[in-house]
């Protein structure tokens, strides 16, 4: 029965299709309009919908940026101290030798300290010396051994200079400590803060740009710490990534791509490339424990070790982004080059990977960039580490960016904070212009055919 | 072919360099010693002419497993801990041929539940952290115990405010939270009848009540990093936040620090010993190193130095609390002549 009905529906609709089928369509009636609106407003919709997705993208970038740019740009500044230091002969070269080795052991602390007595004769308890130590910062000294090494002529004058200042006075001149609030809620005390005041009054205090956070490797003093460790640790990680992963990623996707028949074994090794690229960079960092450090003995924290892990991670990349670069060289170039007599070798290093070079390429940065920003592996092979000399080879124990920002994030002094967002911002510059490297190799090399 | 040479050049640089001898001390181990380790390891490697030792974060338990491992140069020579050594990785050190091991007691850290200097003071003993904190409380009577029902401060005892229970703390990964859990939960859990009579009917379960700490979102896992708990508690006024003595005393200006038992945690109080939540910081030196990798002798004469760890020394200045100068003086001792620990 309702067999019966539907079927006569159906002729019922059908006769409708054909009866319409047979009339021609009026373009201008009110229902064809009203469709027409229709479709018109839906793609306005849609088009907006993807205007609010790029605003809303847009707007989380601005919040970060301006979020670690607000407090990261006074990292690049540093609070300087100036003082009048005597080079006392007394304490640099007793015995007036001249040698660099004895003025080079002198202590330049005590110059230092002799010049903020000078400079606050009021200054008696011995706590309250210890207070005023702390303006001028721990590394000052060297500095000055510096100065003293370079012109020995300096001994026995004495000269107005500026001293780099400790943390805590450097977060009072940037602002970070608010001196009204009561006394001993602040790291300093009321008698640092007139100290302070008295200084700036007198026009010795100065912001100067802080060429020692990009010169420096790490410091546990806030005002000493630079990234230049981390940045060279980075750059021997990434070279050993390089050396390794590009030459065996594009010899793999060349062998897949143009010479491996097309078999089980090259479908397991396909969906295994793929699967590769998707686990966890954790797990890499575990082979590389397992692998180097405890069967080849690798040292621990060295930048071979990381590169030759990070490079397993970067390879599956490498080897995608290649192949689909491969591919992407149309069959004809192939073919002419073999009807002119060519191997296939000579078809492939002449012309095939030429052609796919700005998508190798491409590629190939995107990886570095994924393995400039990894922190997690690195964490199994020692890399996450206190380490201040800055890595003269691929062998010295070193770190790398992220892991410094890690580190600075995790340290109690307040003026770590703004460390770490600038280490952040130097981290950001070093993927954009490896980013904006790989456009510039696409637009430079790429072919139209 | 440059591309052949330059790897080939690499890895010859690599093979060449394994082979060479270790000239630099390695220390791995705790987060909490790590800030102190490290102060020193800069101050070493700048006024001595040996190496600045690489300091690895590796947590308490991860650094002694790494120390255990063996002898030899790729293994390392130091560990720190924020806590004693375990009677089993004693053995495990034993068993892979590290016989004498240095303890150096470094000094104490504190515990502390603070919150932002907006809010009031919070005076709690041991028993109400427990009642906050704990998965599994007793319930109103005393009889038997429930699951956490307590929602306000004010429910656990009137006289403390009624906001709602919302702390900020480190995961079960933190050598933090196991003190925390140590030296707050798991004292006060039997100072409740219900909980200290499982002891002798049921231990596991005992256990299980004293240290599981409450899943239902009063209890926050903010991460190992202390600095975000800082920055939350500053905005949250009604959160109380976990983390280690350092912290609060580099923020004075914006956070204090709860009383427990009715003592403040200052300097002198942890000093003292008069603060009950408070640990002692230690590293272990394993002594077949001595000699063979350089400078281990004078990062322990470095560390031990008053200019160091004493009560006006640069540890002081990070959040170190010393020890008694009568203490100090023995455990110098006992460093400088490598007596090795026995158990």
């Amino acid at each position: 029965m309702t067999d019966m009905a539907s079927l006569m529906e159906d002729r019922a609709a059908a006769k409708v299709i054909s009866d319409n089928l047979r009339k021609p369509v009026d373009w201008d009636s009110p229902k064809i309009a009203r469709n027409i609106k229709k479709r018109y407003a839906a793609e306005r919709r849609f088009k907006s919908y993807g205007l609010v997705a790029i605003c809303l993208a847009l707007l989380a970038l601005c919040t970060l940026a301006l979020s670690i740019g607000s407090k990261g740009y006074s990292a690049f500044y540093q609070t300087y101290v100036q003082l009048e230091v005597t080079f006392d002969p007394a304490v640099i070269d007793p015995e007036r030798t001249g040698d660099p080795d004895v003025i080079g052991r002198a202590n330049f602390d005590a110059l230092i300290k002799q010049a903020l007595r000078d400079r606050f004769p009021d200054v008696t308890s011995r706590s309250d010396k210890r207070d005023l130590y702390g303006i001028v910062s721990g590394g000052a000294s060297y500095d000055l051994r510096e100065r003293v090494l370079e012109n020995p002529s300096l001994i026995g004058q004495t000269r107005t200079i500026w001293l780099i200042s400790g943390d805590d006075f450097d977060m009072l001149n940037k602002g970070y400590i608010d001196p009204t609030v009561d006394e001993g809620d602040r790291r300093l005390n009321d008698k640092e803060v007139a100290w302070y005041n008295e200084l700036v009054a007198a026009g010795a205090v100065e912001k100067q740009f802080h060429t020692r956070f990009f010169t420096s490797g790490d410091s546990r003093e806030p005002e000493l710490a630079g990234i230049w460790g981390a940045a060279v640790g980075s750059f021997y990680t990434l070279l050993v990534t390089l050396a390794l992963s590009f030459p065996i990623g594009v010899l793999a996707a060349v062998y897949l791509e143009e010479f491996a028949p097309k078999n089980r074994f090259t479908q397991i090794v396909e969906v295994n490339i793929n699967n590769l690229a998707a686990v966890p960079s954790i797990v890499f960092g575990l082979l590389g424990l397992e692998v180097y450090l405890n069967v080849m003995h690798l040292p621990r924290s060295a930048p071979v070790v990381g590169g030759l892990t990070l490079a397993l991670m970067t390879l599956p990349t490498i080897i995608i982004a290649s192949r689909a670069a491969i591919k992407a060289v149309p069959p004809s170039i192939r073919q002419a080059a073999l009807g002119l007599g060519a191997s296939p070798v000579q078809t492939v290093t002449h012309h095939v990977l030429p052609l796919a070079m700005p998508g190798i390429l491409t590629g190939t940065i995107i990886g570095m960039a994924q393995a400039l920003g990894e922190t997690a592996p690195l964490l199994m092979i020692g890399m996450v580490a206190f380490i201040v000399d800055i890595p003269g080879g691929a062998l010295d124990p070193a770190t790398v960016l992220p892991v410094q920002i890690y580190l600075w994030a995790d340290s109690p002094e307040r003026a770590f904070v703004e460390k770490t967002s600038a280490a952040i911002m130097v981290l950001l510059a070093f993927l954009v212009l490896m980013n904006g490297l790989a456009v510039y190799l696409r637009k430079k090399f790429e072919r139209k055919w | 072919m440059k591309k052949t040479l330059a790897v080939a050049a690499l890895m010859s640089v690599a093979f060449a360099g394994a082979a060479e001898a270790r000239d630099q001390i390695r220390i791995v181990g705790s987060s909490t010693v790590f800030p102190f380790a490290t102060a020193v390891a800069e101050e070493f490697g700048k006024t001595t002419s040996f190496k600045t030792p690489v300091i690895e974060s590796t947590g308490s338990g991860g650094g002694l497993k790494l120390f255990c491992a063996g002898v030899g140069e790729q293994h390392p020579d130091i560990t720190n801990a924020s806590r004693r050594i375990k009677k089993s990785e004693v053995e495990t050190c034993a068993k892979n041929g590290i016989s004498e091991v240095t303890e150096v007691k470094v000094g104490y850290d504190g515990i502390v539940l603070s919150n932002s200097n907006e809010a009031p003071q919070l005076d709690l003993t041991k028993e109400q952290i427990f009642l906050a904190l704990a998965k599994t409380v007793p319930s109103k009577d005393g009889q038997s115990l429930v699951d956490n029902f307590y929602t306000t401060w004010s429910e656990i005892d009137p006289s403390l405010p009624d906001v709602k229970i919302e702390v900020l703390g480190p995961p079960p990964t933190s050598g933090t939270r196991d003190a925390f859990t140590e030296l707050v939960l798991e004292e006060a859990c039997d100072e409740f009848p219900a909980i200290a009579a499982l002891k002798d009917t049921n231990k596991d379960q005992h256990k299980a009540v004293c240290a599981g700490v409450r899943e239902d979102g009063a209890y926050v896992e903010a991460g190992e990093n202390d600095n975000l708990i800082v920055q939350k508690l500053e905005a949250n006024h009604d959160a109380l936040g976990i983390f280690g003595f350092s912290f609060l005393d580099q923020n004075g200006d914006k956070l204090q620090g709860s009383l427990i038992g009715g003592v403040a945690p200052t300097f002198e109080a942890i000093s003292a010993g008069d603060y009950p939540v408070s640990r002692s910081l230690f590293f272990y030196v394993k002594n077949a190193h001595v000699g063979t990798i350089p400078g281990i002798k004078e990062y322990l004469a470095e560390f031990t130095a008053d200019k160091a760890w004493g009560d006006e020394g640069y540890l002081a200045d990070r959040g170190l609390i010393p020890m008694d100068a009568a203490e100090r003086e023995a455990v110098r001792n006992a460093a400088m002549n490598l007596s090795p620990l026995s158990m």
